[in-house]
């Protein structure tokens, strides 16, 4: 299988490791094999190393190094924000981040709908078996 | 006995340079208090009368003395400092109480007592916990508040949950082995009407945000993939 997602000038990735964790940065340059300069609209740029970063399928069209005012520019233009948020991988880190900020009470309420659920599945089940098996 | 030690004595006027003063004669004269020496006193330097010391009553020997020196226990003055109240801890948190018959109940506090302890109830009608004293130690406070303003709670204080100590009655010996039977631990009547009134107020606020009186008839317990360490309460 080939590979879909390279290091390159523009490609998207999640920092995994470090006092940046869980960032979206964008990859402005690469230095050498273990290290690339690495960008983000509320960030320094500094250089990190490829260990720390995870690829996403997200691209922005840039050149190298390119200012914050353009790089913020090509981010918009490439709508990195709502990409990120609609797919899986964002949207699981969201829901993630979303169960560990509920306090016992919430969680509480989230038990209790989840029984209503699975309750309401199974009578549908339920009268469904029914009308197949007449 | 060593002659007594002389401690020199300071001058209050200590010398700049030889024959020259720190303070002026004027300052001297008020220094000294001079100026209290007046024919209206009796041109000498007023002083109080010594207090005529109260003879102590004469105490009789005792009779026996202990045959061992016993030490006498220091006087301890210490005061307790108050203890401090956690913060997540505030009149109407829900909490989770962690040890004894009642552990994993989510209870509602009601105040602090002076000892330091914690006065919660269940309310009992709800999942049976009395009005009783916790630890804070024994306690996790959730981010769940009970609105409990109205409900009085003056007539609690760590008196009210104390032991009640009854005079010991002189039995005779005809009743020794059958006094003993009928006496069980009861509630008493009026502590069951405080519990109701405290309870009911209580009920009606709990019973209008929904969803929270089965949180608080439900006990706590840690599942599976729980870390309780990574919790928000």
């Amino acid at each position: 299988m080939p590979f879909k997602r390279f290091v390159e000038i523009g490609r998207v990735a999640l920092v995994n490791y470090g006092k940046d964790y869980g960032r979206l940065v964008v990859i402005v340059d690469v230095i050498d094999q273990n290290r690339a300069l690495v960008d983000a609209p509320d960030m320094v740029r500094s250089q990190m190393n490829f260990k720390r970063l995870s690829l996403t399928d997200i691209k922005i069209d840039i050149n190298r190094v390119p200012k914050k005012k353009t790089l913020i520019e090509a981010m918009e233009k490439a709508d990195v924000k709502n990409k990120w948020e609609n797919s899986s991988w964002g949207r699981k880190l969201i829901v993630q981040k979303r169960r560990a900020s509920l306090n016992d009470f919430d969680r509480f309420k989230l038990m209790l709908a989840k029984i209503k659920k699975g309750g309401l599945i199974r009578q549908e089940l339920a009268k469904l078996k029914k009308e197949s098996a007449v | 006995m060593a002659p007594k030690q002389k401690t020199q004595r300071v001058s209050r006027n200590p010398d700049l340079i030889r024959g020259v003063g720190r303070y002026s004669r004027s300052q001297m004269y008020h220094k000294r208090g001079l100026w209290a020496i007046k024919a209206k006193n009796g041109g000498v330097f007023p002083r109080h009368d010594k207090k005529p010391t109260i003879s102590a009553a004469v105490e009789k020997p005792p009779k026996f003395y202990p045959a061992d020196d016993v030490k006498k226990p220091l006087v301890n003055k210490r005061n307790h400092k108050p203890t401090k109240l956690r913060a997540s801890i505030t009149p109407g948190t829900v909490l989770i109480i962690l040890a004894g018959r009642f552990k994993g109940k989510r209870v509602v506090f009601l105040k602090q007592l002076s000892s330091g302890l914690l006065l919660v109830t269940g309310p009992f009608k709800i999942n049976g916990v009395p009005l009783r004293r916790v630890n804070q130690s024994y306690v996790i406070g959730t981010s769940t508040k009970v609105d409990i303003s109205g409900v009085s709670l003056d007539k609690f204080d760590d008196k009210y949950f104390g032991k009640i100590v009854d005079k010991k009655k002189k039995k005779g010996e005809g009743e020794f082995f059958e006094a003993e039977k009928d006496e069980k631990n009861v509630i008493p009547q009026e502590k069951k009407d405080d519990q109701k009134t405290v309870d009911t107020l209580l009920i009606k606020s709990i019973e209008g945000v929904p969803d929270l009186k089965t949180y608080l008839a439900a006990r706590f317990s840690l599942k599976a993939g729980m870390k309780p360490h990574e919790l928000v309460f």
